[in-house]
């Protein structure tokens, strides 16, 4: 006589799921497991772990600050600092330019419309380490073949240092990192443009808006929310890349294309200094911060405006 | 002073789809147009290629005596009313309006003067600082509207203006539209799918239907006279009856029968109805032309029916039944009393019959 037992105990876990308090427990529990296991924990253990002189090996010791203020001093790290502002900076531009351009582009009526605006996203679902071997054996000293090219085309005389000189190499890094990510500003404010109803542009037509008008007055104001979004999101990824300038230089040539992500890989794990690795990384945090804190009060003056 | 002039105007899309088909009008100045017509018919098309948005298969338009086929829409002096209304949702009401004169670098107190000006006609003063997203459907209907009104066009378009609005401030809006063309005396062209604002609103009514102009005329023209049984069907409402009948000569009248029904051709219409005696015409009737039968009715203009359904409306009823195999509605008295399935006897004024060949659809 098992089915009354069984009923018993059907009918006590639904009373129990009908509990809202239970429910929204146990529907949460993983969330909250995964969130504490993977981003509170490492977060928590890295501030610890930038207080202590911990290496690989060695559990170190309590050293107040000394992490930062030797981090401040060095000459390394305030290179990284530098290029990472400048990776962002100039990366960003570019994406939201060309992105930007591209939208409009691919807002328009064309053959192949759907192919091609997918086909866009390429560079952005290839791994950004599969991407960034090619493009290194693209700007290879000897195998260059843009070399090649501009060489046999009768532009240069002399191959073109891209990763062998650090103001170059930066410039290589920025050029990589917006090939990736220029299809998702793209493809970010394509939607957004999409949401544009074509009436407003024929409505500021018969008003007497040339084409430049038209953008300026009614595609721009209108795109500023979903732009906002997406520079942010950009500005984050970019900040703290890492993948890209560890493929395509490793830091080098000397030190001289480090970003903070790569820097603090290199004291870290490399070198096994975990407290100051944490100290380092810990650079981006105010940083970020901020970038994230001036988007969230823009985003409300918008709602509320 | 603009009169436009449509000749021969096609538009075919580039999927194949033969949107206007030869479309000839001449739109006098200071004249309400409407087209009306179902959806599909082409006068959306016809407006937007007035306006410039759409491009121009063959044909001409001219306004006044200019063609502006290839003149961008800025420059055609025009305005125009859209059917979302279209106004920028990042601009106030102000903004909105005056945007359209500062493109033309109107002086700024040009400007305000004539946005000040409009707001005052459309009673939008209190809200030009306002979001079009604060302002409720009839307040953004009467933006647009302003919109238009401050550029001092020589024609306006409008595009479906009233079909999101509620069926009570459509109304409204339909009235305070006509008083608003009355003081501004511009060319309107305005196009509708509803063909009592057609009726209401336009000086004369050019129907549409696949493209092609089936009638143009004053609005009682085009119901007392229609073209076509299209034109019969479209205007009006209840829409006119249809019958399909056999015209016979006999005993020196003509006669339009169908089953359970004798009709005798009125006297005025013998002589065009005589062309196709032997043949089948299908017979229109309004539901106004339609009544209760009494001692006065000759025979030859009544028939024997049974009610299908009443709806009493208060100021009519309409009394729905079946003759000659179709299904028909005669509007009467409110006074009349008849139940479903009841016996009648329903009568026609013979004065208002209209017959339609059968193939062409075209008026006897």
């Amino acid at each position: 006589m098992a089915a009354p037992a069984e009923r018993g105990r059907v009918s006590r876990l639904t009373r129990l799921l009908e509990s809202e308090n239970l429910l929204a427990a146990t529907l949460l529990t993983p969330g909250v497991v995964i969130l504490v296991l993977f981003i509170a924990y490492p977060f928590v253990m890295a501030l610890w772990f930038s207080l202590t002189s911990i290496r690989v090996g060695d559990p170190g010791e309590f050293v107040g600050l000394a992490n930062f203020t030797k981090a401040w001093n060095d000459t390394i790290f305030q290179t990284a600092f530098k290029n990472t502002v400048f990776y962002t900076f100039w990366a960003t531009i570019f994406k939201l330019a060309l992105g930007m351009w591209l939208a409009l582009l691919l807002n328009r009526s064309f053959r192949f419309k759907r192919i091609i605006r997918a086909s866009m996203l390429l560079p952005f679902i290839i791994p950004t380490v599969l991407s960034a071997f090619a493009w290194r054996w693209m700007f290879d000293p000897t195998f260059s073949v843009m070399n090649w090219v501009l060489f046999h085309s009768g532009l240069i005389t002399d191959r073109l240092p891209f990763l062998s000189d650090g103001d170059w190499a930066m410039w290589c890094a920025v050029l990589v990192n917006t090939w990736r990510g220029m299809p998702f500003f793209a493809i970010t404010l394509l939607a957004g443009l999409q949401t544009i109803s074509p009436d407003l542009h024929e409505a500021a037509a018969l008003d007497g808006a040339n084409a430049w008008h038209r953008f300026w007055h009614v595609t721009w104001p209108l795109l500023i929310p979903v732009t906002l979004v997406v520079v942010v999101f950009s500005v984050i990824q970019t900040f703290s890349d890492f993948q890209l300038i560890y493929v395509l230089t490793g830091g080098g040539p000397a030190n001289s294309t480090h970003l903070i992500a790569t820097y603090a890989y290199q004291i870290g794990v490399a070198s096994g200094l975990l407290g100051e690795g944490a100290a380092l990384s810990l650079f981006m945090f105010p940083v970020l911060f901020a970038v994230v804190w001036v988007q969230l009060r823009f985003m409300k003056r918008m709602e509320g405006a | 002073m603009a009169n436009v002039t449509i000749r021969n105007l096609n538009k075919n899309y580039e999927n194949g789809f033969h949107a206007v088909k030869d479309v000839n009008l001449e739109i006098r100045d200071k004249e309400f147009m409407v087209l009306v017509g179902p959806s599909g018919c082409g006068k959306t098309t016809t407006l937007r290629m007035v306006a410039g948005l759409e491009e121009i298969t063959s044909g001409e338009i001219l306004i006044g005596s200019d063609v502006v086929n290839d003149l961008p829409p800025m420059d055609r002096n025009i305005a125009m009313v859209f059917q979302n209304y279209a106004l920028y949702p990042h601009k106030s009401v102000y903004q909105n309006m005056a945007f359209g004169l500062q493109m033309r670098k109107y002086p700024k107190d040009e400007i305000e003067k004539r946005v000040r000006e409009a707001a005052d006609i459309l009673g939008i003063g209190p809200l030009l600082e306002r979001k079009p997203r604060q302002l409720s459907g009839g307040q953004r209907q009467r933006v647009a509207v302003g919109r238009a009104i401050v550029r001092h066009p020589e024609v306006f378009l409008f595009d479906e203006p009233l079909s999101n609005l509620d069926a009570q401030l459509r109304v409204q809006m339909r009235v305070e539209l006509k008083r608003l063309h009355e003081r501004l005396e511009t060319t309107a062209i305005y196009v509708t799918h509803d063909q009592v604002e057609a009726m209401t609103l336009g000086d004369r009514v050019v129907v549409m239907k696949d493209g092609w102009v089936q009638q143009v005329g004053e609005p009682l023209e085009l119901y007392g006279k229609p073209a076509n049984k299209f034109v019969a069907g479209f205007i009006g409402s209840p829409a006119m009856n249809f019958v399909d009948v056999m015209i016979s000569d006999a005993g020196g009248a003509l006669w339009a029968d169908a089953a359970g029904l004798r009709l005798k051709v009125p006297p005025h219409m013998v002589e065009r109805v005589r062309a196709h005696a032997g043949e089948r015409v299908t017979l229109g009737v309004r539901p106004e032309a339609l009544h209760l039968a009494n001692g006065s009715d000759q025979p030859d203009y009544s028939f024997a029916t049974a009610v299908d359904v009443v709806e009493p409306l208060g100021n009519e009823i309409l009394v729905n039944f079946r003759a000659g195999g179709a299904p028909m509605v005669a509007r009467v008295d409110p006074a009349v009393r008849v139940k479903a399935r009841q016996g009648i006897r329903v009568a026609l004024d013979p004065e208002r019959v209209h017959f339609f060949d059968e193939k062409s659809g075209a008026a006897i």
